[in-house]
């Protein structure tokens, strides 16, 4: 075991780990955004949108992130120059770059993921409550902003968790469309020092390490919200 | 690249058109999930057993196979395993007196993503069994069945109902999976997408017929075990 290269090595390294957290970030967070709006049209009245919605959650649980990543990146990436006056726009910059589609990706893929985990929580927030919450006059979105959602939400927090880490263990697929992640680091440092399992065992730790924290905080959390049993 | 070559053209199975190459690409990519499954499978049942024995020593070491694989991503399980695979397999041979051999692509992806497939049905086959009720392993015990009879008639049947959901979530995650194997080189399905586009430059075609190809294998499947799951539950009150 080598472990010599971790110090010239440590720049990428420490890049690759917040490029990491940050793909997990934006794609958790825009993801569960994503996931609110899917989940409604699947429970809504509806028929287009609800059709539409669960179209969306079949095709994105339904094949590969690779493949959707691809689509995303060569296929979408080749068309996006055509749109006039986006290439001079201040946002091509961004748009140009691999972290811009991965995020795209991955926030799409969660949030197919997390709609239909949604969908489930809100089906099983007790009819009653709902009942209550018209019978005092709430309107239909204050029912769903204070009521319905909020229970939801709670109801499904044990499963985020692991769609959270199920997440995290997805993002290393990044480094296939140049994204310099945690993973794209080690590859990266395979290919200059032809080490092939320290690198691996170093970032391996990270993620178990990083699990470990996410499991932990959403123990916290879960700890934290009062519930009757 | 000529601009009237339509989408169908491409997608012909005949050579100038790409589609014979990327059906046996999702021909690959079946065989690997079903290889690595079937793989899975036995690795999955011994290790439930064992987890199961109250044998110490193997119940710590299953535990740390299931942790590891479950908390490691995939990539880096199947890249990491591939190599290793290879390379300790040439070393045993070396050691052996005999010269390193190239591993087929198949058989290796097969032995990488069934050991992955392994630690995710230990844990479902664990579950399983552990939801067939007491009464009736102990009725097996009373009449007299030895472990190996109780184990196939009463074990096995009981399980397959509880374990169907799980197997069928592996299923789809093996299918997903197996694209991942596109990344060490072997020919599958996300593979053949890739190399028929960037011969082409026809980018969203390919991959939009290699997702449509994964989502017919996904959705065939769905109804698949659907269909399994009420022939296997056919003697069980339904539940309202």
């Amino acid at each position: 075991m080598d472990f010599s290269w971790i110090f010239p090595y440590r720049d990428l390294i420490l890049q690759g780990a917040f490029l990491t957290c940050l793909l997990l970030v934006i794609s958790v967070t825009c993801g569960f955004g994503l996931a609110i709006f899917l989940a409604i049209a699947q429970v809504g009245k509806n028929p287009v949108a609800r059709w539409l919605a669960k179209g969306y959650c079949t095709f994105f649980r339904g094949t590969p992130l690779l493949i959707q990543l691809w689509l995303i990146y060569y296929g979408l990436g080749t068309y996006l120059p055509y749109i006039p006056g986006l290439r001079t726009s201040f946002l091509w910059p961004i748009l140009r770059e691999g972290l811009f589609f991965a995020a795209l990706a991955l926030t799409l893929n969660f949030a197919a993921y997390q709609g239909e985990i949604l969908r489930g929580a809100m089906l099983a927030v007790p009819k009653g409550e709902l009942e209550a919450a018209r019978a005092v006059g709430m309107s239909p979105a204050m029912i769903l902003r204070r009521i319905w959602l909020p229970r939801a939400i709670r109801i499904g927090l044990p499963t985020f968790a692991g769609e959270v880490v199920l997440q995290l263990k997805a993002t290393p697929i990044v480094f296939s469309v140049t994204v310099m992640d945690l993973y794209g680091a080690a590859y990266k440092i395979r290919q200059d020092t032809l080490l092939v399992y320290e690198p691996l065992l170093l970032v391996t730790l990270f993620y178990v390490g990083l699990t470990f924290l996410i499991t932990q905080a959403f123990q916290k959390l879960e700890n934290a919200v009062p519930t009757r049993r | 690249m000529n601009p009237t070559h339509s989408a169908l053209d491409l997608l012909s199975i005949a050579p100038p058109g790409w589609g014979g190459v990327l059906l046996a690409g999702a021909l690959a990519t079946v065989l690997i999930s079903s290889g690595a499954y079937l793989v899975g499978m036995l690795i999955g049942l011994f290790g439930a057993l064992g987890k199961l024995s109250g044998f110490r020593p193997l119940q710590f070491l299953l535990n740390a196979y299931t942790t590891i694989i479950r908390a490691v991503p995939e990539l880096i399980l199947i890249v990491a395993l591939y190599y290793a695979g290879t390379d300790g397999l040439n070393r045993i041979l070396a050691w052996a007196g005999l010269g390193p051999i190239e591993i087929n692509g198949l058989v290796a992806a097969v032995a990488v993503l069934g050991f992955v497939q392994g630690a995710y049905m230990t844990e479902v086959l664990r579950g399983a069994i552990l939801a067939i009720p007491v009464g009736q392993l102990e009725a097996a015990k009373a009449f007299g069945m030895r472990p190996a009879l109780r184990f196939r008639r009463i074990v096995l049947p009981g399980l397959i109902p509880n374990a169907l959901p799980g197997f069928a979530n592996l299923w789809m995650s093996v299918i997903k999976d197996s694209a991942l194997i596109a990344v060490v080189g072997y020919q599958e399905l996300a593979l053949a997408a890739r190399v028929a586009a960037s011969n082409t430059k026809e980018y969203m075609v390919f991959f939009l017929a290699a997702a449509v190809l994964y989502l017919v294998i996904t959705i065939v499947s769905n109804m698949l075990f659907a269909a399994l799951e009420a022939y296997f539950r056919r003697g069980q009150r339904p539940v309202v």
